[in-house]
């Protein structure tokens, strides 16, 4: 059976050249960095060059980059010291209602502390409401977050336009770009963020390592405290292989994103078209342009995403699904329910996120397969039944109206 | 492959669900469930003048635990008197499954209402009396 995997967001292969790179700084050029003998020489140029790769993927200084152990740990960093560096100002912060949990925890761990926590909605297509968050805006306030691609639809987040608001307002202004950082091209100085979150093995870098950009002048204290390690912002041992890792990959990702984003939003565009034309009662959650190459996510009426995954998984299909059932909780994603869906509708949702090595084969693989799935899964259930039967009476046969 | 928490029975269960359908003029039908919360049972029980369960099909919306405890349950009831398939708990349904993850145990409770939503509805079209049947909770179009 083939396996054709299409979760490349929640982790992607490594690239072998990264795999390679990291070698040697296990068993041979071991020390570390932070020692000033002269094995540490070695590892400490190799921690140079992967942040001179990292800053020159967005456009800025590599003194601006601060290796981290994820994107969680960037986003945590970022929120609570931002935050609590700035009390004095204000105890109140703004983030979309979207984010990554590693947002949205945050924020709630600060309203537990007693910060005051805006979350700004979205409109039907997940992009962020620009006058809403706007109207947010309080003289407390100290710091915005709103990321810049979506994890689970995939969106594209106005970061430019967002700066634009925040501009001379003495605002923090962090995206959280796990998603987007080596999938779409990002210039930190044209989104005029002042803070900025990635993970390594979102783009074939390894995992457990990641990077906050802070912007030279922002000051930000320390969420891990120990060790000088990072100019004294982040301590603890320097994980060497893994930011060699991730630089090269970093470096990769980046120098050929033109042809990488036209060949996968190709296979995205194919297998949105597919889905929507030839699957009924489907709709395609998240914005159709302003949208991450790599990202499909679809609903599909009268039956449940858990077990369309199952399904899937039996044909060799590897997607996700912001069904409640897949999570232990009883509501489904807040993604599918921030941009409006009902309950029922984001309970059959599949996320597939296109790897950059996909095949058109693997695509139309994977099109038949749900194809299949949709029609297995709809046989089974009753909510199908009660409809036919309503159109029945009410005299409609189309089959073939997919709603969009 | 799906490789969850679940067991290889329910795996099976799921992969080849028995006893998928209808029945034609049911001797009780139930629906329990709502789709807010993701998953509904319907259960079809056909049963004779003896209070014989003979045939018993289901319909699902759900995940996959939802399915393959239906597809268990009905596998249990089939050949069993109103009484002993009113008798049939959730914990039987997960012990003949191999287990389900702690989260995924509502869904076998489901499949316990879902027969006896279906014995009321046979009680209540014959008048038939089975020991601690009580009326379902009407939830379904939540």
């Amino acid at each position: 059976m083939q396996q054709v995997y299409l979760d490349n967001a929640a982790t992607s292969r490594m690239r072998k050249e990264a795999f390679d790179a990291m070698l040697p700084y296990f068993m041979d050029e071991y020390a570390n960095p932070s020692s000033i003998h002269a094995m540490s020489r070695e590892p400490r140029a190799a921690v140079k060059k992967a942040r001179a790769q990292i800053a020159g993927c967005l456009n800025a200084d590599p003194s601006e980059i601060f290796f981290t152990s994820g994107g969680t740990e960037s986003d945590n960093w970022a929120l609570v010291s931002g935050a609590e560096m700035r009390e004095k100002k204000g105890r109140h912060i703004i983030v979309s209602a979207i984010e990554h949990h590693a947002i949205l925890e945050t924020a709630r761990y600060l309203e537990r502390r007693g910060f005051e926590v805006t979350r700004v909605g979205v409109d039907g297509d997940g992009i962020v409401k620009l006058d809403e968050l706007e109207k947010a805006i309080r003289p407390d306030t100290t710091l915005v977050s709103v990321m810049a691609a979506n994890n689970e639809i995939g969106t594209i987040q106005p970061i430019e336009e967002i700066s634009k608001i925040l501009k001379g307002k003495d605002i923090l202004f962090h995206t959280d770009a796990v998603q987007a950082f080596g999938h779409i091209p990002l210039d930190v100085k044209a989104l005029g963020v002042d803070m900025l979150s990635a993970s390594g093995h979102k783009f074939g870098g390894p995992k457990g390592v990641g990077f906050l950009y802070v912007r030279k002048g922002v000051k930000l204290v320390p969420f891990m405290h120990g060790g000088e390690q990072e100019e004294g912002r982040r301590a603890g041992t320097t994980n060497v292989p893994g930011i060699v890792g991730m630089g090269v990959a970093a470096e990769i990702a980046c120098s050929g994103l033109e042809a990488s984003m036209a060949r996968t939003a190709e296979l995205r565009d194919h297998l949105i078209e597919r889905v929507l034309s030839e699957i009924p009662y489907s709709r395609l959650n998240g914005h159709r342009t302003s949208r991450l190459p790599s990202n499909a996510d679809f609903s599909f009426e009268f039956i449940e995403g858990e077990s369309m995954l199952m399904s899937l998984g039996t044909k060799g299909v590897c997607v996700s699904t912001g069904s409640a059932c897949a999570s232990g909780s009883l509501d489904p994603s807040h993604v599918l329910l921030g941009i409006g869906l009902p309950h029922e509708i984001a309970h059959g949702s599949i996320r597939m996120s296109i790897p950059e090595d996909a095949t058109m084969e693997q695509i139309d693989y994977a099109a038949d397969c749900l194809k299949q799935t949709v029609e297995t899964m709809r046989s089974l259930s009753p909510l199908y039944d009660d409809f036919v039967k309503s159109r029945k009476v009410r005299g409609c046969t189309t089959e073939n109206t997919a709603t969009r | 492959m799906y490789d969850g928490e679940y067991s290889d029975k329910v795996i099976d269960h799921f992969t080849n669900p028995r006893n998928v359908g209808e029945i034609e003029n049911p001797s009780g039908v139930g629906t329990v469930g709502n789709a807010k919360c993701g998953d509904i049972m319907r259960i079809f029980l056909d049963i004779d003048d003896d209070g014989i369960i003979r045939d018993c099909k289901f319909k699902t919306f759900g995940c996959g635990a939802a399915v393959a405890s239906s597809s268990m349950a009905t596998e249990m009831v089939k050949g069993k008197s109103v009484q002993e398939a009113m008798e049939i708990t959730n914990k039987a349904v997960m012990e003949a499954l191999d287990g389900l993850p702690v989260v995924k145990i509502h869904c076998s409770l489901l499949a316990e209402e879902a027969i006896h939503a279906a014995l009321w509805d046979y009680c209540q079209k014959t008048g038939t009396k089975i020991d601690g049947l009580k009326a379902p909770k009407a939830d379904i179009n939540d």
